[in-house]
């Protein structure tokens, strides 16, 4: 499978995939000492990002949200790349500030082309999502 | 996105990595936001100051721009700390948490930043022109740019902020062109606005409503600029508004007029305002009585010392203001008549962005839906009321 779309922030990066079907909120839906979402009722309540490429449709909450995701890259807990449905200002800045790849507007959609498990590439270079 | 030959070297380094960095984020937006090129800004005004907020992750980031070589090019003002740089022991503030905030104002003292520490940078001499474009954060001073002044911003970001101090530039999108400052929705107000709560909770129910869409008010009355403020501080946190228009009211009202063909009307009524007020009401045990969200004016501070005469406060009421407006306070008399009755008056912070549960607060009184708002999301007993009601339910 290979997907093509958007770069917005640059960088290769492997892992395997967890999917949400939920927009996700950093600041206050995850704990960044550990990598896992903590928001009750989200879809991946529970589940650990760390190191995953982590594909969801869009950010939302807080823009203290991009400060998290910049201490989890600080602490090792953050998500090696990022595939948005489609990406907004928090998880954008983030990315960029944490240099983790972000790739958006994939032209099939990446929350029923990936599943989670599956071991992804994604190059924000060229916004390239593949599966390895 | 277009760039010009200078901000190409920018954003490969030529002029250091700070100066790189905040160009790639600058331009990362840009592109998310299908803005066609990069425009120069006049000013900035910074958010994510409160060491609450940031925690340590916030902080290091600030102190490692700092330590790129981060240096402002165009005037930046900063949002408020979470305590009184000052008087923070006296707030009950942890020094765990006073050492954090200390870092984070230093960071941006080094940075340039002139450390207001108010979200009312336009009530203490940063003022935009109308028209000009400008990169500011909190949504109280983003409203009252955008709506008041006639400046143009985006609802930015700490660091998107940031980034457009260091670089004195910001993509062109959202509210920077006229297509989207044109009114989304018409907001009759069928009932007379008599006191600033009025418009508090006008603009409470307006965000509601409307949701980030452009209000454009008929039947405001003729709102003073603390109803302004108090307006669109609400309708910016109950919905993300923006920018708003208001007939005879705000600088672009005449050209929005010419722009309301098709677009839905809604009608507010008395009973929509009482509705919001009731909503957020309750009867708290041992609130705390704040004034002062957004900041206080140097008027509002008249006022509340001037009821507060000869009351007995016994450290009940709590007044947030800008240290600039504290120090014309100060020299008017109206400190020292709030503190002889009981009160406190304290610059730099406010009641939003304070750490209130480590200070061992309980409850909240407010006269701002805004700070009713926060309150109620951080999970204390709130109550909102008209100023005098407030400094009256303090009083014993």
């Amino acid at each position: 499978m290979i997907l093509r779309g958007r770069r917005v922030m640059g960088g290769v990066a492997e892992g395997e995939a967890l999917v949400s079907v939920e927009p996700v909120s950093f600041y206050g839906g995850v704990d960044p000492e550990t990598g896992c979402v903590t928001e009750p009722g989200h879809c991946c309540c529970g589940e650990n990002i760390s190191g995953k490429v982590f594909v969801f449709p869009t950010g939302k909450g807080s823009t203290v949200g991009s400060y998290v995701i910049y201490r989890m890259k600080k602490l090792g807990t953050a998500p090696a790349a990022i595939v948005n449905v489609e990406t907004e200002a928090i998880i954008a800045t983030g990315c960029v500030i944490s240099d983790i790849p972000l790739v958006d507007k994939l032209d099939g959609d990446p929350l029923k082309a990936i599943k989670t498990g599956m071991r992804i590439k994604v190059n924000g270079d060229n916004g390239i999502v593949e599966t390895l | 996105m277009f760039l010009t030959r200078d901000q190409e070297r920018m954003l490969e380094g030529e002029n250091g990595d700070a100066v790189r960095k905040s160009m790639e984020l600058l331009v990362a937006l840009g592109e998310v936001f299908g803005a066609e090129k990069l425009v120069p800004i006049e000013s900035a005004h910074i958010s994510g100051v409160s060491y609450k907020n940031l925690g340590d992750a916030g902080t290091e980031w600030l102190e490692e721009q700092a330590e790129l070589g981060s240096r402002c090019r165009v005037r930046a003002t900063l949002n408020p700390a979470g305590m009184d740089m000052e008087k923070w022991e006296e707030m009950n503030v942890p020094p765990e948490f006073a050492e954090g905030q200390v870092r984070v104002i230093e960071a941006f003292k080094r940075m340039g930043v002139e450390p207001t520490c108010t979200c009312t940078p336009y009530l203490i001499g940063h003022v935009p022109r109308m028209g000009a474009q400008v990169a500011w954060a909190e949504s109280n001073a983003v409203c009252f740019s955008n709506s008041v002044i006639g400046a143009r911003t985006n609802r930015e970001s700490g660091p998107t902020t940031l980034a457009s101090a260091v670089t004195g530039l910001t993509p062109l999108y959202g509210y920077r062109l006229d297509e989207n400052r044109e009114p989304g929705k018409i907001v009759e107000v069928g009932t007379e606005m008599k006191t600033r709560l009025d418009y508090s909770a006008l603009g409470y129910v307006t965000g509601k409503t409307l949701g980030n869409a452009v209000p454009y008010f008929r039947g405001l009355g003729s709102p003073d600029l603390e109803s302004m403020k108090t307006l669109g501080a609400a309708c910016a946190t109950s919905g993300g508004v923006a920018l708003w228009h208001g007939e005879g009211v705000t600088p672009e009202a005449g050209w929005a007029a010419g722009h309301l063909d098709g677009v839905e009307k809604v009608t507010v009524e008395c009973s929509d305002l009482e509705e919001a007020r009731e909503r957020l009401v309750c009867d708290p045990s041992n609130p705390t009585y704040c004034v002062g969200c957004p900041h206080c004016s140097l008027r509002e501070m008249a006022e509340t010392a001037e009821l507060a005469k000869g009351r007995d406060l016994g450290g009940r009421l709590w007044v947030f203001t800008s240290r600039g407006v504290y120090q014309e306070a100060a020299r008017a008399g109206h400190v020292e008549t709030i503190e002889k009755a009981g009160g406190r008056v304290y610059s730099d912070t406010c009641m939003v962005v304070a750490p209130l549960h480590e200070m061992g607060w309980e409850g909240v009184a407010t006269n701002s839906f805004k700070g009713g708002y926060y309150s109620v999301a951080h999970g204390f007993e709130t109550m909102i009321t008209t100023l005098d009601k407030l400094v009256e339910g303090a009083s014993r």
